[in-house]
């Protein structure tokens, strides 16, 4: 790690820490957890299609899964802690199942049996009245209290995501940068010959499956504390679509692309749509936009351009500096 | 009577309608550099896939020092000591020399299973990895990228992330292919200076090489095997000429 990374790093980690005071209102304050919550299936989905070149269109299920299983335990009596647990269990466990069903077909094939497991989950939620309330939704009875520490307010509930966000976080980077990693990157490349190189290839993909599940789940958890509602809408098609466009649109295959993507969705999402009735097309334009001119995404995008300019100011220097010797 | 190092036995695969192989019987014994020529499609490469379970055979089995390999995945033969080189290069060109070896290394190595360590800190890997740089004569070039080397360059490290691994089998499919004269010379010496625990089957069709490398030599011609000899054997044989010049 260069100085400056570290730096930035540190200067990161003190803005997120002072956001609440930074922002002050309260509706802010919630839309930064939700940022952070987006965030993190961001982050999870990347696992699978910028390090495996796995594209999902049924993350969702997994918000959907944990996000009841979570209400469902809490209403049925269970602490919160345990109900969270058993949750993030359940799901994981329905991660691993999925994984095997949808790894059987490579590319397209993949991309349709997710979308058709996805669906599912959201038919299920949609039907089983009594178990999840159907159209309505279902109601979550309380945050929970961590360790004594009350997060039912804005600022407090922050904390807590962001200390769930960090920690995710700080295992998915060091995911992205293990020996396992590099394989997956490998398979995603190559998978013929990592096989030839004794690479397990289906096995690898289906882990990452998995531990894709896993931190989804999570994020499905952190969704319910947060909203203290769930119904069918939250885990339909577009919750999933919008999962990956996040990951694409800041740049999948990069740490920040998926959070940066997450912000400006979550962010356009909820403050343009109090002003502009269609939102859902300014949200498709700027997609056509950074596509268009950062085919990779923005992060990777904005860090190529940063660099063109940089070598253009440095040979402008350069050049002028030779200029005026031969003025001399 | 020892094992041979490979064995194939009545080996057969069809695409659609056509035979690629027919019915293939082959073994190679420990230590022997085996080559197989013959004209394009004869079916040189498939018999190579059929080896490493790229491809399912339709009919017989393929062994290993004894072991059969017919229903193994492709992974589970590498590590009993099987390794290939590609006529078409695959390689991560994105990536750097050094990283492509250090793949090459963790496919045999547990440490592939690990998500949490960092894999830059691991330095015996990567100190291996450049000791087979090395040996290949890319030492130099080890932390280049592999899409900004030249091509014979990258025939070296498809050699060297082979030969990474210390395999007892070696098939190496057209190793000269592409290269010019002075680059032939340097991957001929490499292959010489291979040791004679390591048993090779190359495909080839730069014959001046070839035969000198090659004790047994053995023509496939639409998918047979048509002879199967010494050099000296091979070579006088009508059929050999047949299958080269024509009828």
């Amino acid at each position: 790690m260069t100085r400056g990374t570290r730096v930035a790093l540190a200067l990161c980690a003190l803005i997120l820490l002072a956001v609440p005071w930074i922002i002050g209102n309260e509706f802010y304050v919630n839309m930064a957890s939700q940022v952070l919550i987006y965030a993190l299936f961001a982050l999870s989905i990347n696992m699978m299609l910028g390090y495996g070149g796995m594209v999902s269109l049924g993350h969702a299920a997994y918000l959907g899964i944990a996000g009841y299983a979570c209400i469902l335990a809490t209403l049925a009596g269970y602490d919160q802690l345990t109900a969270a647990i058993f949750a993030i269990a359940l799901s994981t466990l329905a991660a691993a199942l999925f994984g095997v069903l949808s790894l059987r077909a490579p590319g397209l094939g993949f991309i349709m049996i997710t979308l058709a497991l996805g669906q599912i989950v959201w038919g299920v939620a949609y039907r089983a009245n009594d178990l999840t309330g159907g159209d309505n939704g279902i109601r979550h009875p309380a945050r929970p209290m961590p360790f004594g520490f009350d997060i039912h307010d804005a600022s407090s509930f922050y904390y807590f995501t962001l200390v769930v966000f960090l920690i995710a976080l700080f295992f998915i980077r060091r995911f992205s940068r293990s020996p396992f990693g590099a394989s997956l990157m490998g398979a995603r490349d190559q998978p013929r010959r990592m096989r030839m190189l004794g690479h397990n290839v289906w096995l690898i993909r289906w882990i990452t499956f998995v531990m894709a599940g896993f931190w989804a789940s999570v994020a499905g958890v952190l969704y319910v504390n947060y909203n203290l509602f769930l119904s069918p809408h939250a885990i339909s098609l577009q919750q999933s679509a919008e999962i990956l466009l996040m990951a694409i649109l800041g740049g999948a295959s990069t740490l920040s692309g998926p959070i940066v993507g997450a912000a400006i969705i979550t962010l356009v999402k909820n403050v343009v749509s109090t002003y502009v009735e269609r939102w859902n097309t300014l949200l498709g334009v700027i997609f056509v936009v950074v596509i268009m001119f950062m085919p990779h995404g923005l992060v990777p995008g904005c860090t190529q351009a940063w660099r063109r300019l940089r070598n253009r100011l440095r040979r402008r220097k350069t050049s002028s500096g030779a200029a005026s010797e031969l003025a001399r | 009577m020892m094992a041979p190092a490979l064995e194939l036995a009545h080996l057969s695969k069809r695409f659609g309608g056509l035979p690629a192989t027919k019915n293939v019987s082959l073994s190679v014994m420990p230590g022997e550099r085996r080559l197989i020529i013959g004209p394009n499609g004869a079916g040189k490469t498939t018999l190579f896939n059929l080896i490493t379970g790229d491809l399912t055979a339709d009919a017989g089995s393929v062994r290993l020092f004894g072991q059969e390999l017919t229903e193994m995945p492709t992974q589970r033969r590498v590590h009993l000591g099987l390794a290939r080189t590609y006529q078409i290069l695959t390689l991560f060109p994105r990536e750097r020399l050094v990283h492509n070896v250090v793949l090459s290394l963790l496919g045999l190595d547990r440490r592939r299973w690990n998500p949490w360590s960092i894999l830059t800190a691991n330095g015996d890997l990567y100190a291996s990895a450049q000791t087979a740089l090395e040996r290949v004569g890319l030492g130099e070039a080890a932390e280049r990228i592999v899409a900004e080397t030249s091509y014979g360059e990258r025939r070296r490290l498809e050699l060297a992330m082979a030969l990474a691994q210390k395999p007892k089998v070696l098939l190496l499919d057209e190793p000269l292919a592409g290269l010019s004269q002075p680059e032939r010379q340097r991957i001929r010496a490499l292959l010489d200076a291979i040791p004679r625990d390591v048993t090779i089957v190359m495909i080839e069709h730069d014959m001046d090489t070839a035969l000198a490398f090659a004790e047994r030599i053995t023509v496939l011609h639409y998918g047979e095997v048509i002879v199967e000899g010494t050099r000296a054997e091979v070579v006088a044989d009508p059929r050999t000429r047949e299958v080269y010049l024509g009828d």
